[in-house]
């Protein structure tokens, strides 16, 4: 394996009194496609979170290139390169479509996406950029979100929820330009319900269970027994 | 024709309210701050005119070549250095802390200038007026509301039409979004109050070259703005000239009935609004 | 196991209260007439800022413009007196009647405003007020009025007794005002009221009308702020638009005594005010600088320690003098 991208070791992660995440260990490569599975409240989107800097915690559980960046502000983890969709899309409700995707783009760091490029991803965006984010359907919403965040040209973006509440339809036409988003000096994180689904597309994947990483490995190799078993740690 | 005089002078005093009113609303706007302290900033632009132009020998209006930048520095030092560390879900440690200001530059320019009124002198400027249709207007007022719809068709354009626009607004809608989109809070916060003061000494200086100021004054300024917001709609600038043209005239018309009547009827005009239409007369967003 | 209010520190709490309380209430045969002034004075501003601290620190509602129910209290006194021809006592009554009944349709206008809006709302009513006494010929106009010596007269005979009574019914304000406090406090609305400045959201969930318990403290609020007006121009013998409805005196001061005691809590004020006339008493003369002063300290004590003189008292303590918070004793110790 290259020298990971992104390096998590030994994170653990507090909401109050409550502990969401134990001692987390993870690695990202460049270019590759990671999938974080789990049910629901087993840490998914508090993982991603800490590593896009909205909850700042400790400085070396969280590793860019080698460099330390846990406890960083968001919008400096952001510059760096990392983009996460959130989940939920989150668009910015009174910018018009193309206004979210050009803030996207805001920080100019160079790469191939630009206006052109999202909406030659997903022309219906460009059908849409003069509308507020809540004109479009959920599937449009999320391709939106996911057009923001590579409009920043990340070297990683990190995908919460990629299909939650989308139609059958919409989900399938996302997975269809994945595989085309990620390479190419850009990895991805994504984290899916559907674990079949998020096991086609990926090289390897996390499973986490109630705060841990109950199992790892590639996604081509493992069984659906074990997942299950890590998944609801029966 | 005393009543249709009333009515235009107290048109072009509202472009004066409106001028007040847009700092108020851009910081409202942007980070859901109210600034106690408005007024008084408004108040020490003035007195930043005062000295500046007598040090400098300058007109008021060139004055501003200083004060406004002055301002906007100073209000992104104070949203930086304070304002910003209040601000959590909590209304109560901003309002409080504004508050606080609100009283030391009151009591600051109690100290350095004394108690007595000021004004600034702007010559010919002061006494100008057009006549027309048997009305006569000063040049001063029509300047101000001039100055007014510019300033304020400029925040529209900035708002609705500029990359800065766009992070106000994505920063007003999702402070946690916007960060990952590499926007740094506590900069943008910086920003937008150092828009609304460099409006605020425009304000400020348009208001000492029109009537005697003191340092006590800044907590009536604040309610006008405040008041031509409310009437305007929240988060609507053009709402707002609207507001604080309605509350001028009010002003105007109140005055005419009864001299002791004028900012009453102002008052009573807003509260009336607030009884029949509490989002105000053209409201946009949600408060 | 029992779920009880009171510890051992509220009790003796509740037994030095008791001779504090018969202490100052003896005040006119020990105490100087100066003396008695500054007490009274104290005294006053005590309610004033357990009052704000009922509604900014327990109903959320912050408001900078209780000098419209100061004032209000003021001139309704003056009115009364004046032109109606009541006697000062029968007049106080009606005095905190009136306060409260206009606070009802004041607080249907400016509950419309939310949160920091809500403050200046507060204001632009005290404006309002203060415009409107300006009016008042009967009492004035803008240069304001003086109070009779036939109808200061009403009061007691005797300035020695007059002095005595004006005493008397700031103390006895004072205590009704921390009565009043600790009953709302501990009622069902001060449930309520916990509950809201915890979580608004969670609170309606639960089926609390916050709209009414945010009115009902207002009004209670309004009719004693409104009571103490009335008894502060009662100890001026003078009142004027300027001073009864003025921002400084009644609410800056008092926001400030409630922020440096503490705010949300009951002690809090006490300790504002009580180091609020020290401060005055020795930096008086530095004028604006002392305001300057009390503004900037405010300011540090918002941003470092919120919860105020008594916070930090009660963080290294764990000390109330009130019996409010609930805990639970006897509890049998685990095998």
């Amino acid at each position: 394996m290259p020298e990971a991208l992104l390096a998590i070791d030994g994170l653990d992660v507090f909401h109050g009194d409550f502990q969401a995440l134990y001692g987390i260990a993870a690695e990202v490569a460049p270019g590759e496609m990671v999938a974080v599975i789990g049910a629901n409240g087993a840490g998914k989107t508090t993982l991603l979170r800490a590593v896009a800097g909205l909850l700042g915690r400790r400085a070396a559980a969280i590793r860019w290139k080698g460099r330390p960046i846990g406890g960083m502000r968001a919008d400096r983890v952001a510059a760096l390169g990392i983009a996460l969709v959130p989940e939920g899309r989150l668009l910015f409700p009174s910018l018009s479509i193309e206004e979210n995707l050009l803030i996207g783009g805001r920080m100019g760091r160079r790469g191939p996406w630009d206006l052109a490029a999202v909406y030659r991803l997903f022309p219906i965006l460009r059908e849409r950029r003069g509308f507020a984010p809540a004109q479009l359907s959920g599937g449009q919403q999320q391709m939106a979100a996911i057009g923001r965040a590579l409009m920043a040209n990340p070297e990683l973006i990190l995908i919460d929820e990629i299909s939650l509440g989308l139609a059958p339809v919409a989900i399938r036409q996302l997975y269809e330009v994945l595989p085309g988003i990620v390479g190419e000096g850009m990895a991805a994180v994504i984290v899916e319900q559907d674990t079949t689904r998020a096991l086609a597309v990926t090289r390897r994947f996390y499973c986490l269970q109630e705060g841990r990483v109950a199992l790892a490995g590639a996604s081509g190799s493992v069984t659906r027994e074990a997942i299950g078993r890590a998944y609801f740690g029966v | 024709m005393e009543w249709v005089n009333a009515v235009v002078q107290g048109t072009l005093l509202g472009g004066l309210y409106a001028l007040f009113a847009a700092g108020l609303s851009l910081i409202f706007g942007v980070m859901r701050l109210v600034n106690i302290a408005h007024g008084d900033l408004i108040v020490l632009a003035a007195y930043l005119a005062l000295s500046t132009a007598a040090g400098l020998g300058l007109h008021p209006l060139a004055a501003l070549t200083v004060v406004v930048p002055a301002m906007a520095a100073a209000g992104y030092a104070l949203q930086r250095g304070l304002i910003n560390r209040t601000m959590g879900g909590d209304i109560l440690p901003p309002l409080l802390v504004t508050f606080g200001l609100s009283v030391i530059i009151q009591n600051g320019l109690l100290m350095g200038y004394t108690a007595d009124p000021q004004k600034l002198q702007a010559g010919t400027l002061e006494t100008a007026s057009l006549s027309a249709l048997g009305l006569t207007v000063g040049v001063l007022p029509l300047l101000t509301f001039a100055l007014a719809v510019a300033v304020i068709g400029a925040l529209q354009w900035m708002f609705y039409r500029t990359a800065l626009g766009r992070a106000f607004r994505a920063t007003s809608d999702r402070q946690d979004v916007a960060q990952l989109m590499g926007l740094n809070r506590a900069h943008v916060f910086g920003l937008a109050m150092a828009l609304s003061l460099a409006v605020t000494a425009l304000a400020g200086v348009l208001l000492g070259i029109r009537t005697a100021f003191d340092p006590a004054g800044g907590g009536a300024r604040l309610i006008f703005g405040f008041e031509a917001v409310i009437i305007g709609g929240l988060g609507n600038l053009w709402g707002t000239l609207a507001g604080g043209v309605i509350l001028g005239v009010a002003q105007a018309v109140g005055g005419q009935i009864h001299p002791g009547f004028q900012i009453l009827a102002g008052h009573l005009v807003f509260l009336a609004v607030l009884a029949v239409r509490p989002r105000g007369l053209f409201p946009k967003m949600e408060g | 196991m029992d779920v009880t209010r009171a510890s051992r520190l509220t009790r003796a709490a509740a037994v030095a209260g008791l001779v504090l309380l018969v202490a100052l209430a003896a005040a006119p045969w020990w105490a100087g007439r100066a003396d008695m002034r500054l007490l009274g004075e104290i005294f006053l501003y005590m309610a004033l800022a357990t009052l704000w601290n009922l509604l900014a620190g327990y109903a959320g509602l912050v408001s900078v413009g209780q000098q419209a129910y100061v004032g209000l209290g003021g001139y309704l006194l003056f009115a009364l007196t004046m032109l109606a021809g009541l006697p000062v006592l029968a007049a106080l009554p009606v005095v905190l009647i009136a306060g409260a009944v206009v606070a009802v349709p004041v607080a249907a206008l400016i509950f419309r405003l939310r949160g920091a809006y809500f403050a200046i709302g507060t204001w632009v009513i005290a404006e309002v007020f203060r415009l409107t006494a300006a009016q008042l010929s009967a009492l004035g106009g803008g240069s304001g009025a003086s109070l009779p010596p036939a109808v200061v007269r009403t009061l007691a005979e005797g300035r020695d007794l007059r002095e005595a009574m004006a005493y008397w019914l700031a103390f006895g304000l004072l205590v009704l005002v921390l009565a009043a406090a600790v009953a709302i406090l501990r009622s069902r609305h001060g449930l309520a009221l916990t509950a809201i400045r915890d979580n608004e959201l969670a609170a309606r969930s639960l089926g609390i009308d916050i709209w009414r318990t945010k009115l009902f403290v207002y009004v209670a609020v309004g009719g004693l702020t409104a009571l103490a007006g009335a008894l502060i121009f009662l100890q001026k013998l003078r009142i004027s638009p300027d001073a009864a409805f003025a921002v400084n005196d009644w609410t800056a001061f008092v926001i400030f005594i409630v922020v440096i005691g503490g705010i949300g809590t009951l002690e809090g004020p006490i300790i504002g005010t009580l180091v609020f006339f020290a401060l005055r008493e020795t930096m008086a003369d530095l004028g604006t600088i002392y305001l300057i002063a009390l503004g900037a300290v405010a300011i540090v004590v918002m941003l470092r320690a919120p919860d105020g003189l008594w916070g930090l008292i009660r963080a290294r303590t764990g000390a109330e003098l009130f019996p409010l918070s609930r805990r639970v004793t006897g509890i049998p110790p685990r095998p």
